[in-house]
Order: C-alpha cells, then sequence, then structure tokens
C-alpha cells in the first residue's frame, strides 16, 4: 500500500509539503497511506464522516471538536494538504529547529502554533475569547456526569478568574497562554510520528 | 542494627540480675529491655542529628543530609571503638532489609507520582534492566580483568564467578541514597524520575544477579551447567513480574479492603501500612523482588486508596508514612557511617578499589550514553548532554550494596573482607563525593531545575484537553502510541477497576478536575483560616483567595469549612451560604452548616476564660454589624427578591433531571427532614459537619460523610444540630475572644481602601492571597457593604445554566465584588451568630464609621442588579431568620 500511496503523490507535492509541515519524505508517504485508507470515498479528500468511522474518535470526549479542527473554515472537506498542515502542529520540535529559521514564517509546530490549535477547539465563535459557555461545553464533554451543573459551573469560574486578566470575563489566547506558561507544551501537544 | 538484639528480644523472666536476696526495692532490669531500648536510642539519636545539622542554614544547603549522617555515624562508630574496644554496632543485613528499607521504598512508591512514573517507564525500565546488567558484568569483567593482569594483591582470591558477584552488588545505584540527595537537589522531574525510578526498579537485577553469582561461587564455576545460565535468565522474569504481581497482588486487596472501612476510620492508615508491609514480606518469602512488590503495591494502590479512605485517615497515612521513612534513612546512613568504623572486616586492596571506584564511573557513563543514545529514538522529548551527565553522576550507591555484601558467606567468598572494605568506599565515595558535588554541578551545568508551582484550574483542565487532542490525533494517524494505551487503560480503569474497588460515593465524586478544584479551594481555606489567625492581617489577607471563591459553590464553602474547624468560620458561612443562588439548597446547606456549629463553640467556651478581656467593644460591635446588615437585608431584601427567584425558577424549570431533584429534595428537607437522594453536594455537606466535629463525633459522622445517602446523614445532622443547639445554648452567650477580632479590624481595615479603584484584576492562587492588591480592596470594601447580600448569585454564579444568565450583561465591577462577598461575609459575620446573644452596649466609634460605609456602598449593589421588583418575598429569608428562633427552641 505504501507504494501505491507515494506513486499518488507527486514528487513535488511532496517537497511542498515538506517545506510547509517539516515532515520527512518517508512520514509524508506514510501518513498518504492512512490518508487514502481514511478515504473511503476515493475522492482525494477526507469528509467529517470519513473521520467519524475512526471507531476511536467516537468515544473521545474531544473527538467531534478535533475532527472540526481539520477542516478549514466553512469547508466540508479537506485534502492532502490540509490533512497534514493539521498533524503537522503534533511534530515534536526538534533540536536543530530551535535555532534556525528565526526570520522565517514560524513553523506549524511552534509552541504557539500548538496553542492555538488547542484555544481554537475551545474557542467555538471564533472571536478570539473562550467565553464561560465554550469553556463549560468543553467542561461537560470532559468530566463525567458525575460532576453536577453547579460544580461544574465554579470550575469554569474559578478557571477564567485564574487566567483572566483583563477582567472580560473570558479567556483571550494571550490569557490562554499565559496561564500556561509553565507547561511544557512543546512535550504535552506533540505526538512521535513514525519515521 | 545490634548484634544483641535477636537474643534479647524474647527476656527470659529470671534473667534479670537483679540481687537475690529479699524484695528489692528497685532492680536493674537492662536486659529486659536492653533491645527495644538501644533501637529506641539509636533513632533518637540519628533524629537528634538532623535537628543539630538543620540548626545551620549555612552547612545544610551545601552539604547534604546524608553526608552529614554518615559523618556522624563515623564518628559516634569511632568513640562506640574507642570505648568498648570493639565494633559493637553494624549495620545487620536482616534488619536492613526487613525493616528500614520497605519504609523508604513505600513511602517512594506510594508518592510517586505515578502520571509521569509511567510516562517514563521505557525509559526507567530500560535504564534499570539493561543499565544494570551492563554495568555488572562490565565492572565485574573488568576487575578480574585486573586481577589477571596481577595488578591486584595475591590476597585477593577471587575468580570471574566472584568478581561477577561483586559487579553485581556494586553496580545497582541505590534508591536511599538516590532519594537523599536528589530531594535536595531539584533537578527536573523528568530527569528525577528517570534516575530515582531506575533505583527502584533496578532490584529485581541486582536480586536475580547476585543470587545466580553467588548459587555459582557455591557451586564452584566448574559445576555451573547451561541449564544454570538459562535458569538464571528465567529466574530474572520470575523474580521482576512476581515481584510486581505481588505488589499489584496486595494494592487490590488494599484497595477493596479500604473500601469496606467506613465504620473503622481509626484503623484505616494501619491496613495501608500492614498490606504493603506484607506485600514486602511476602515476596521476600517466596526470594522475589520485595522492592518492586512494594513500589508497585504503593503506586497502583494510591488512587484507590486516597479515594476511599477518610481525609484525616490520609493525612495520617502522609505524615507516618514520610516519618518511617525519614526516620528509616537517618538511621541507615548513620549505621552506615558506624559500620565503616569496623576494621575487623576490611581488608584494603588498592588495585580493587581504585579500580573499581573508576569502573562504576566509567561504565555507568558509557552505559548512559549508549542506552540514552538508544532511548532517543524513541523519545518524544530526547535527554540532552546535560541530563546523561547528572544521570551518570547522580548513580549513587548505598545501603542495598553495603547490606548484600555484608549477606556474602565468607567461605566461599574468599575475598570477602576485600570486596566488604570496596564497597565501604564506594558508598562512601558515591555518598560523599559525588553527594556533595552534585549540586555545585547542577548548578553549574544549568540543569533545567523543577519549578514546584501548585496546579491551576487551567493547567489540570487544558492538560486535559491536551491528552484529548493527542489521542484523537493518534487516532486519525492510525498510530497507536503510548496514549493510546493509556487510554484504554483509563477507560478499563473507569468502568470496572474504579468501581470495584472504590466506593460508590467517592467513586461518584471523583473527577480529576473537581478534584484540583476541590485541592485549590481547599489551600485558599487554608490560607484563609491560617491568616485569620493573625488578627490584624486576617482581614485584609483574605481578600484576594475571595475572588477565587467566588462563585463558589457549595463545595468551596465546604471545603473552606472543613479544613477551617474554626467556629467563627463556621459561623458565617452559615449565614454566607444561605444567600447562594440556590436557595433551596442554601436553606438545607444552612442547616447542615449550623449543626457543625456548635462543637466549635463548645471549643470557644474552653478557650473563653483565656481571652476574655478582649471581647466587649468589639463584640458590640459586631453585634451592630449583624443588627444592621439585617436590617439593610430586609431593605434590600425587594430587590434581591427579584434575582433570587428567578435564580430559583430557572433551576426549577431545568430540563436536568437530577437537578430537579435536588431542589426539591432541597425543598423538603428543611420541613420535614426528608431524605433526597444522591445529590451531591448534600454528600459534601454532610462531610463539613463530619469533619468538624471532634473525635467519636466525627468517627460516627464520618462514617456516614462517604455513605451513598448523603440524604439520611443530613436529616440526622439536622437532629444532631437541634439536640447540639440544646446542648450548646448556653454558649451562645459567650463571647468567643477567637472570632472577634477579626472583624473590627476588618471594618477598621476598610477605612484606608477607600479611595483607590484600580481595574478589578482577579487574583485566584493561595500565593496570591499574601499580596492584597488595591483593587481588591476596594471590591472587598464594597463587598462588605453588600453583605447583606443581595444574593448575588445570578450574575456571580452563573452556574451551568449560564446561557441565560450571562454574565457580561453585568459590568464588572459590581460583579466582581459579588463574587468577592461570600469570602467577606465570612470575616465579617461569623461573629454574629455568638453575639447576637451578647450583651447590647454602646456605640463604639468603629462601627459608627462602618455605618456610612456602607450605606453608599449597598447603594452600589443595588445599582448592579437594576431589577427591583416587589415579588412575593421569598422562601430564603424566612429561612435565614427563622433558623437562629429554630435551634434556640430546639
Amino acid at each position: 500500500m505504501g507504494s501505491r500511496a507515494s506513486s499518488l503523490l507527486r514528487d513535488e507535492e511532496i517537497e511542498e509539503i515538506k517545506k510547509e509541515t517539516g515532515f520527512s519524505h518517508s512520514q509524508i508517504t506514510r501518513l498518504y497511506s492512512r490518508f487514502t485508507s481514511l478515504d473511503k470515498g476515493e475522492n482525494g479528500t477526507l469528509s467529517r464522516e470519513d473521520f467519524q468511522r475512526i471507531p476511536e474518535l467516537a468515544i473521545n470526549p474531544l473527538g467531534d471538536r478535533i475532527i472540526n479542527a481539520f477542516f478549514p473554515e466553512g469547508e466540508d472537506q479537506v485534502n492532502f494538504r490540509g490533512f497534514m498542515r493539521t498533524l503537522a502542529h503534533f511534530r515534536p520540535i526538534e533540536d536543530n529547529e530551535k535555532s534556525k529559521d528565526q526570520n522565517g514564517p514560524e513553523p506549524l509546530n511552534s509552541r504557539s502554533n500548538k496553542l492555538h490549535f488547542a484555544f481554537r477547539l475551545y474557542d467555538l465563535d471564533k472571536d478570539d475569547k473562550i467565553s464561560r459557555d465554550e469553556l463549560l461545553q468543553v467542561l461537560r464533554m470532559m468530566v463525567g456526569v458525575n460532576i453536577s451543573d453547579e460544580q461544574l459551573g465554579s470550575i469554569a469560574d474559578r478557571t477564567i478568574q485564574e487566567a483572566d486578566q483583563d477582567g472580560d470575563s473570558a479567556i483571550s489566547f494571550t490569557e490562554f497562554v499565559k496561564v500556561l506558561e509553565k507547561v511544557d507544551v512543546e512535550q504535552k501537544m506533540s505526538i512521535r510520528f513514525l519515521h | 542494627m545490634q548484634p544483641p538484639t535477636g537474643p534479647a528480644l524474647a527476656p527470659a523472666p529470671g534473667s534479670s540480675p537483679g540481687p537475690a536476696p529479699g524484695s528489692p526495692l528497685l532492680r536493674w532490669q537492662w536486659r529486659e529491655v536492653q533491645a527495644p531500648c538501644l533501637v529506641a536510642g539509636w533513632i533518637l539519636v540519628a533524629s537528634l542529628a538532623k535537628i543539630v545539622f538543620q540548626l545551620s542554614r549555612k552547612v545544610t544547603s551545601v552539604v547534604p543530609e546524608s553526608c552529614l549522617l554518615i559523618l556522624l555515624g563515623l564518628g559516634l562508630g569511632g568513640i562506640v571503638l574507642a570505648i568498648a574496644k570493639r565494633a559493637e554496632y553494624q549495620l545487620e543485613p536482616s534488619l536492613f532489609f526487613l525493616f528500614l528499607l520497605p519504609p523508604i521504598v513505600l513511602d517512594s512508591g506510594y508518592f510517586m507520582p505515578s502520571r509521569l512514573f509511567f510516562d517514563n517507564l521505557g525509559a526507567i525500565l530500560t535504564y534499570a534492566v539493561i543499565g544494570t546488567l551492563w554495568n555488572s558484568f562490565t565492572t565485574g569483567a573488568a576487575l578480574w580483568g585486573v586481577k589477571q593482569a596481577g595488578l591486584m594483591d595475591k590476597g585477593v582470591e577471587a575468580g570471574l564467578m566472584d568478581f561477577l558477584l561483586f559487579g553485581s552488588l556494586i553496580s545497582a545505584v541505590d534508591p536511599v541514597a538516590v532519594l537523599a540527595v536528589f530531594e535536595e537537589v531539584h533537578i527536573n522531574e523528568t530527569l528525577f524520575i528517570i534516575v530515582f525510578g531506575e533505583s527502584l526498579l533496578n532490584d529485581a537485577v541486582t536480586v536475580v544477579l547476585y543470587k545466580v553469582f553467588n548459587s555459582f561461587v557455591e557451586m564452584g564455576p566448574a559445576h555451573v551447567q547451561a541449564t544454570d545460565y538459562l535458569k538464571g535468565v528465567a529466574s530474572f522474569f520470575v523474580v521482576s513480574l512476581g515481584g510486581a504481581a505481588v505488589g499489584l497482588l496486595f494494592a487490590f486487596l488494599l484497595a477493596l479492603i479500604t473500601r469496606f472501612t467506613k465504620r473503622v476510620r481509626i484503623i484505616e492508615p494501619l491496613f495501608v501500612f500492614l498490606l504493603a508491609y506484607m506485600a514486602y514480606l511476602a515476596a521476600e518469602m517466596v526470594s522475589l523482588s520485595s522492592i518492586l512488590a512494594v513500589t508497585f503495591c504503593g503506586i497502583c494502590c494510591k488512587k484507590y486508596v486516597e479515594a476511599n479512605i477518610s481525609r484525616k485517615s490520609r493525612t495520617t497515612v502522609k505524615y507516618t508514612m514520610k516519618t518511617l521513612a525519614s526516620s528509616s534513612e537517618t538511621v541507615i546512613f548513620m549505621f552506615l557511617g558506624i559500620s565503616a568504623v569496623d576494621t575487623s572486616k576490611w581488608a584494603w586492596d588498592t588495585a580493587l578499589v581504585l579500580g573499581t571506584l573508576l569502573f562504576i564511573l566509567l561504565f555507568r557513563a558509557v552505559g548512559v550514553i549508549l542506552q540514552t543514545w538508544v532511548l532517543n529514538c524513541f523519545r518524544l522529548t530526547p535527554l540532552d548532554r546535560i541530563d546523561q551527565v547528572v544521570m551518570s553522576y547522580g548513580g549513587l550507591r548505598g545501603a542495598v550494596a553495603f547490606a548484600l555484601v555484608i549477606l556474602l558467606d565468607g567461605a566461599k567468598v574468599r575475598a570477602k573482607d576485600y570486596f566488604v572494605a570496596t564497597t565501604i568506599v564506594v558508598v562512601f565515595f558515591t555518598v560523599l563525593v559525588q553527594g556533595l558535588t552534585i549540586k555545585p554541578l547542577v548548578k553549574w551545568l544549568k540543569v533545567k531545575r523543577s519549578d514546584h508551582h501548585k496546579p491551576t484550574l487551567n493547567e489540570e483542565l487544558h492538560e486535559h484537553a491536551f491528552d484529548h487532542i493527542l489521542a484523537a490525533v493518534e487516532d486519525v494517524v492510525g498510530h497507536h502510541g503510548y496514549r493510546y494505551w493509556r487510554d484504554k487503560w483509563e477507560q478499563f480503569d473507569k468502568r470496572y477497576l474504579s468501581q470495584l474497588l472504590m466506593r460508590k460515593s467517592a467513586y461518584r465524586l471523583k473527577d480529576e478536575i473537581w478534584d484540583v478544584y476541590c485541592k485549590l479551594n481547599i489551600r485558599d481555606a487554608i490560607s484563609f483560616v491560617d491568616q485569620g489567625g493573625h488578627v490584624l492581617s486576617a482581614s485584609r489577607l483574605t481578600l484576594p483567595s475571595m475572588p477565587s471563591r467566588t462563585s463558589m459553590s457549595e463545595s468551596s464553602v465546604t471545603n473552606l469549612l472543613r479544613e477551617s474547624g474554626s467556629g467563627a468560620c463556621l459561623d458565617l458561612q452559615v449565614i454566607d451560604t444561605v444567600r447562594s443562588r440556590r436557595d433551596k439548597e442554601d436553606a438545607v446547606m444552612h442547616h447542615v452548616l449550623c449543626g457543625s456549629l456548635y462543637k466549635p463553640r463548645r471549643r470557644y467556651k474552653a478557650s473563653y476564660s483565656r481571652h476574655f478581656i478582649s471581647p466587649s467593644t468589639q463584640e458590640r460591635q459586631d453585634k451592630e454589624i449583624f443588627q444592621q446588615n439585617m436590617k439593610r437585608r430586609l431593605e434590600t431584601f425587594k430587590s434581591t427578591k427579584h434575582n433570587v427567584r428567578s435564580a430559583k425558577s430557572k433551576a426549577r424549570l431545568k430540563k436536568d433531571g437530577r437537578k430537579k431533584q435536588k431542589k426539591s429534595v432541597a425543598n423538603t428537607e428543611l420541613p420535614n427532614g426528608k431524605p433526597p437522594r444522591s445529590v451531591n453536594w448534600q454528600q459534601t455537606a454532610a462531610v463539613l459537619v463530619a469533619v468538624d466535629s471532634d473525635s467519636e463525633e466525627s468517627d460516627s459522622s464520618e462514617t456516614e460523610k462517604e455513605d451513598d445517602e448523603g440524604i439520611v446523614f443530613i436529616a440526622r445532622a439536622a437532629d444532631e444540630i437541634l439536640q447540639g443547639k440544646k446542648a450548646s445554648g448556653s454558649l451562645d452567650i459567650c463571647p468567643s475572644p477567637r472570632i472577634i477580632p477579626p472583624s473590627p479590624t476588618s471594618a477598621e481595615k476598610e477605612l484606608p481602601w477607600k479611595g483607590d479603584r484600580g481595574d478589578l484584576a482577579v487574583y485566584i492562587s493561595s500565593e496570591t492571597t499574601k499580596i492584597v492588591p488595591v483593587d481588591m480592596q476596594t471590591a472587598w470594601k464594597q463587598s462588605i457593604s453588600s453583605l447583606e447580600s443581595v444574593a448575588s448569585p445570578p450574575g456571580a454564579e452563573p452556574g451551568p445554566h449560564a446561557k441565560t444568565v450571562a454574565g457580561p450583561v453585568l459590568d464588572e465591577g459590581p460583579k466582581l465584588e459579588r463574587q468577592m462577598m461570600p469570602e467577606q461575609r465570612i470575616c465579617f459575620q461569623f461573629p454574629n451568630p455568638l453575639l447576637r446573644s451578647s450583651r447590647p452596649q454602646s456605640d463604639s466609634s468603629l462601627e459608627r464609621t462602618e455605618q456610612p460605609e456602607l450605606q453608599p456602598l449597598m447603594a452600589l449593589d443595588e445599582h448592579g442588579r437594576m431589577s427591583t421588583s416587589a415579588g412575593p418575598s421569598n422562601s430564603r429569608w424566612l429561612i435565614q431568620f427563622n433558623r437562629p428562633t429554630r435551634f434556640s427552641d430546639g
């Protein structure tokens, strides 16, 4: 399958993806084969249904949010480029990347991009703020039914107060970054892609 | 620790050497108490030494305690040697393994950060297994090479097997030494967990190698057959996996047992220690790795045990464990020093000693570098050079090696004396030299230190989200990594294990985010109460923490109460809570809170005479405030009403069945004490009562607290309350000195703050409680005025059904202040009930100052919620006012 996948992928396309995402050649072909295997419609793009077919995602509390994150604003399909662009957020930051490319465009897997990805999962209305409602929704997804709404509400309130600096009762991205500054995001938002 | 221990433990009745004739007034019975007395004496000496060491910060900041203890041991050993002319005491292997080691291992297992441990399990196992094997074989072989080269003394009669045996015991990194040194170094968690985890898990390898080589040596190398090697390999798996399995088994038993200790809270901690110790002994009995057994028992049982046992038991377990571990550690190091004095066991060979030192350092470094190189191909965050240096250098040897070498059979291992001397030198070198230098080294290399900060809700929440995100991405990528399995495990745990091993109540309430939330609240509460102790600072310092609790639902109040244990707080709380959004619930809560009141009061009564002097004016003032409050409450009543009502009706309308139930339950609760079922917060409320009460009472109530039916308890609590009231009715009269101070001061404090009004930053964490932002003060001031509360809740605490309530409508100022109110009220009001009954007196100036202030604030408050509609009066207020009478009636 790997060979088939790579044959479908033009070399220049691979090069572009490589440049954009930082994945290696073999990672790209490997992920392309995964992409095609997910692509039941065989039209070179993935739809939401394709993602929803992944059994584990169905039981992931944030599964739907994450699926949505793969799709560009207002679109129902995602092509391989977009697919890779999203995945690139989770590429670990390698040592040699830390120093180079200071002036180039920020790599997709930078700390702030990783954080922004997470932030967008909360921020449904895309106003660059996590409101109390948005926070509550995510909280509700993540905690069991054991926690009552009141308890959840107080958690949400407190969470917002913790992070809120400008007193707008919402968490802006800056505040989000600030409140997580002690967290090793680079590690906690990275997975190992097979080489 | 000392040779005579064995026989002396069973004293013969007639053995006391008292004078035979007559019946003497006193008899010298040293022999009968000798053993325990010596043990206690040594522990005492070691503990006293610790105190002495800590006297000088300068010394302890440079020299690790373990070094000091070893040196002390050396000194003491020298003294004993000088007096007795022979070395009396030394570290007995059997005592070490049976009594001294288990507490340390249990402590480290139980408090092991399990997430970190399992995240790095791969690396830890590699270093522990491969690393230790590598170290043993290379060190042993290299030493044998030195011997072959003729560099060693002829006296060292040892073959390859002997050297391998020696290599196996000398190469294992020692958990006790590592822990002692690294705890003071504060390197980052990952590095620490790898080094420390390795030192714990390598026990299996060490034990196996030691036993295998020991048997080989005893058999004589000539008789060793291929099957013996195979057996050796097989025994590694048996010993390690078996040890872990024994640990898991006992962890399971322990969790299961603690599930049913509801009625015997007092011995809960005992189960923890006994079963862990049994795990150790059981593993030892069948010659499995006992360290692994205890470690795994500790790691695995913790989650369930902590959920099951009561709060008090948790504290007891924690402190007892720490105490035991710490004293064991102290004794071990001291006896290492003392044992070293015993020169009769020494046989020095320079080549052997230097060779060993060189090889263990060299091969550890090589091993670490090789393994890290391999591991880094798989690790998300590679271990860099500096990490490797610290890991190599942190390979301390300690008491385990020493005990093992002492255990060698001198008849079979003829070079034993040389090995003993070398081991002692190695242990001393690693603990003293490496222990001393590792701190500067870490500083010099700029190793990433651990920054210990308190968990924040945000971190907890978002890290959870990260986990989910990563798990999802792994699923999308189709690569099932570590997270996939952790996910699976968590689901299994949730579905089966937790249900089986946790009390239903504990299980239901179990949620990590919620836990963190509770912890934060508790911390705030603690700091609040702590500061409450200082009269002057109390009012001011508590301010910042208030906003955090703001939206404070019952739980936070609960926690506050739970921790505070002070009657004062409880009292306030009573008033305080009533004001929260869910009026009915509050009524019940109120009820419960009142129940917890009477005991603290009694306490105050006891201390009453002591502080008798202070009360009068302040008290009076408080009383005035109280009256004002009441008045004000009535005034603001109309405005509040609206809010309250809306909240109430909303709540009622809620589709959520549970909630409905809760509400209705709350409704019925007050009048007829009908038990509501399975309402979370009621359970917590029950906890309140339980926690604050004293021993026996608490026992009974505590047993209830984790009951599934919080309801029953509550009803009962109410009864209790009433009864208690009766009992303590007279107490009302006595002024409680402790209570009083804060409020007047708070009033005073308030004045200067009037002016400032900045942006209202919200400070949450307990650390911030120490800094009182100016803006807070204003807010606080206001909140005082709004004491009366106006039922802030709808705004401040929109609750989950926030959609409708949407905070943003209100402007920040009022909202904030409202949020703060709960706390404020606490400071202010708690005295009220007490004062209620106190004698009336003339106005104090303080009080007067207060009045004007309250007025404007109140106005402000009303502004905040402009919706003023005079509706039917709220049951809440009725409740509020009724209650006192009720109780006094009761």
